[in-house]
């Protein structure tokens, strides 16, 4: 028999479109997997079964009808919870939203649903996307897939995690510092982040308005840019939306072709202080694009190494004001302060905002508070909002020289759960090769390219490209995972430990 | 400039309405001031020509025409409200009562 859960989307569509299977069969596949295994992983928040195989029997009832159907009609997706879902619990990891439905669909899950894609439900996330490692999710870490004692990056482990683990084919990321990235990469799967403003953020609960960017979290470069194209394009209740048409991804998954391209290593990111099997992974990855016929330049990027300290600042400074808005007031908890038989909406505020908030959303909108005030405003927002000129202007220098830019998408493979819990600076220091793309708005993508020899664990390749030169990264990205699996003989994930039984084991 | 007090810990964290308890405070204010420590080598570019950049995009301010259209109903836009009261939500008490 089949097993769906194995397949990539892009096959998945087309044995639903030769009528090999139907949508409902290879929802419920899925659904399966996801009882027999989110017990340990914990990839899910919720599960709308009801909801998906809905969606599932409406697809091959329009199918049978002889209706004309997108690409990927009756593919089952996951969904980040920090994207509104009409009907559908969203928390965005926090107490603050425990229990709070939508009334309204963000865009991306519109355009999800219009193109007939059942969801299968909403994946965990650090809280309010602050983290790299999804421990600061407040209904508890996912686990690593690879090795179930190991984070899954974050803030989005929850949808990687999900992707890995056979449970979901696709899911949704969202990518403010590298948070669909960085997960990719220690998950052994496919994320991209899209040129900001190339996938609309109307309904994806804020974190900071000028990095957030969602985008595809898959198992194959090909399946990233045909999610790419159903979620991507102008919209007008997105100010920030850029109203040009969504880059021909698909069309440069399927080239994969690096001949005569031009390919850039940032010397400040490209491995030093890195662990030593990432960048001898990231060596060798790039010695197979020059094989395949790309000119490899080395290229300086000054400015980068300010870029973690200068998002630390503009980061927690729009997350301060964004997240002004949970405060017990209109939804959400509410909670009254102890011992005040009659507290003023001041007092109340508080209260909830303590007991809603976990500590990494406390530190960073202290810190946000802190560097927006009187005194402090010039000498680190401003100061920071002039690095990321810098950083821009690195990236646009660097673009003059060469088509992609190139480094290793994380300083090293998965870390142990609690590892790094109190350690929020170590936390940061993950994110370092992925913050400088959001600060100019640049898309990314991080591939797997092989397991660090010293632990066994999935190492990514991220290339850059840029603004709006999306299919850049899958023409590069399509042409690495060409040459890695021909070199494996098959995908990543198939190396992966089986997870079946191991609730029993633990 | 970047030491951070465990007393400008509770200022700003009172400014943001964030009540925070002694073991919070102590926990957080050493954090705090590591992290204050490393962002302020932002400081160390001199970029006094350099134009700030606050987006990645040049922003537009969007305007619509002034025309009903469809939106929420009372009853959707209330539903997750912690207390409502005669479609309103309903919320404590802001000024004193003298």
């Amino acid at each position: 028999m089949t097993d769906y859960t194995r397949m990539t989307a892009a096959d998945i569509a087309a044995a639903l479109a030769a009528g090999e299977t139907t949508s409902v069969e290879v929802t419920q596949a899925h659904l399966d997997r996801i009882a027999e295994v989110d017990g340990d992983v914990h990839a899910f928040l919720q599960v709308d079964a009801e909801g998906a195989l809905a969606t599932a029997r409406a697809v091959d009832e329009a199918r049978a009808a002889g209706q004309e159907l997108g690409p990927l009609a009756g593919v089952p997706i996951a969904v980040k919870d920090v994207l509104a879902t009409e009907g559908l619990t969203t928390t965005a990891g926090s107490k603050i939203l425990e229990g709070w439905v939508p009334p309204y669909d963000a865009t991306v899950v519109a355009k999800l649903r219009a193109a007939g894609m059942p969801i299968l439900g909403k994946t965990n996330m650090d809280e309010f996307a602050m983290g790299s490692s999804t421990e600061h999710s407040a209904y508890g870490p996912t686990h690593n897939p690879w090795d179930l004692d190991r984070i899954p990056g974050g803030s989005g482990g929850g949808s990687s995690a999900a992707v890995a683990a056979f449970e979901a084919p696709l899911a949704i990321g969202t990518d403010t510092g590298g948070s669909i990235r960085q997960p990719a990469a220690v998950t052994g799967t496919v994320g991209t982040k899209p040129t900001y403003g190339g996938v609309s953020r109307y309904g994806l609960i804020a974190l900071a308005s000028s990095l957030d960017q969602a985008g595809p979290c898959t198992r194959s470069v090909l399946d990233a840019a045909l999610l790419h194209e159903v979620i991507g394009g102008h919209d007008v209740m997105d100010s920030t939306s850029i109203d040009a048409p969504v880059p021909p991804v698909v069309e440069a998954a399927r080239k994969a072709d690096v001949k005569g391209l031009k390919i850039g290593v940032i010397k400040e990111i490209s491995g030093e202080g890195f662990q030593p099997g990432v960048k001898q992974l990231f060596d060798e990855s790039v010695q197979l694009l020059v094989d395949r016929g790309a000119e490899v330049v080395e290229i300086s990027c000054p400015s980068f190494e300010k870029g973690l300290a200068a998002y630390y600042l503009i980061l927690p400074s729009e997350a301060s004001s964004n997240l002004a808005k949970f405060d017990g007031m209109r939804y959400g908890l509410r909670v009254g302060p102890e011992g005040v038989a009659s507290p003023s909406a001041e007092q109340v505020m508080a209260a909830t905002r303590d007991a809603g908030f976990g500590d990494e959303v406390k530190r960073r909108i202290i810190l946000g508070t802190y560097a927006l005030s009187a005194g402090y405003y010039d000498a680190y927002y401003g100061q920071a909002q002039k690095v990321r000129t810098l950083i821009a202007r690195d990236f646009a220098a660097a673009y003059e020289k060469v088509d992609v830019l190139v480094t290793p998408t994380a300083p090293t493979t998965a870390f142990k759960l609690g590892e790094k819990l109190d350690d929020p600076m170590a936390m940061y220091l993950n994110d370092v090769a992925t913050i400088p793309a959001n600060l100019a708005g640049v898309p990314g993508m991080s591939i797997p390219n092989g397991l660090a020899s010293e632990d066994g664990l999935p190492s990514g390749f991220q290339i850059l490209a840029p603004a709006t030169k999306d299919e850049r990264l899958y023409q590069v990205g399509a042409a690495l995972e060409a040459a890695l699996q021909e070199k494996w003989g098959g995908p990543i994930l198939a190396q992966a430990p089986e997870l079946a039984g191991k609730a029993d084991a633990r | 400039m970047s030491a951070l007090s465990r007393d400008e810990v509770a200022h700003v964290a009172m400014l943001a309405r964030i009540q925070l308890s002694d073991g919070e405070l102590d926990r957080l204010a050493g954090q705090l001031d590591q992290i204050v420590g490393f962002v302020a080598t932002v400081g160390e570019i001199a970029a006094d020509d350099i134009p700030p950049m606050s987006h990645p995009l040049p922003l537009e301010n969007v305007t619509r025409t002034d025309e009903v259209r469809p939106s929420l109903t009372p009853e959707q836009a209330l539903a997750a409200a912690p207390r409502a009261e005669a479609d309103r939500f309903a919320v404590p008490r802001i000024l004193d009562e003298e």
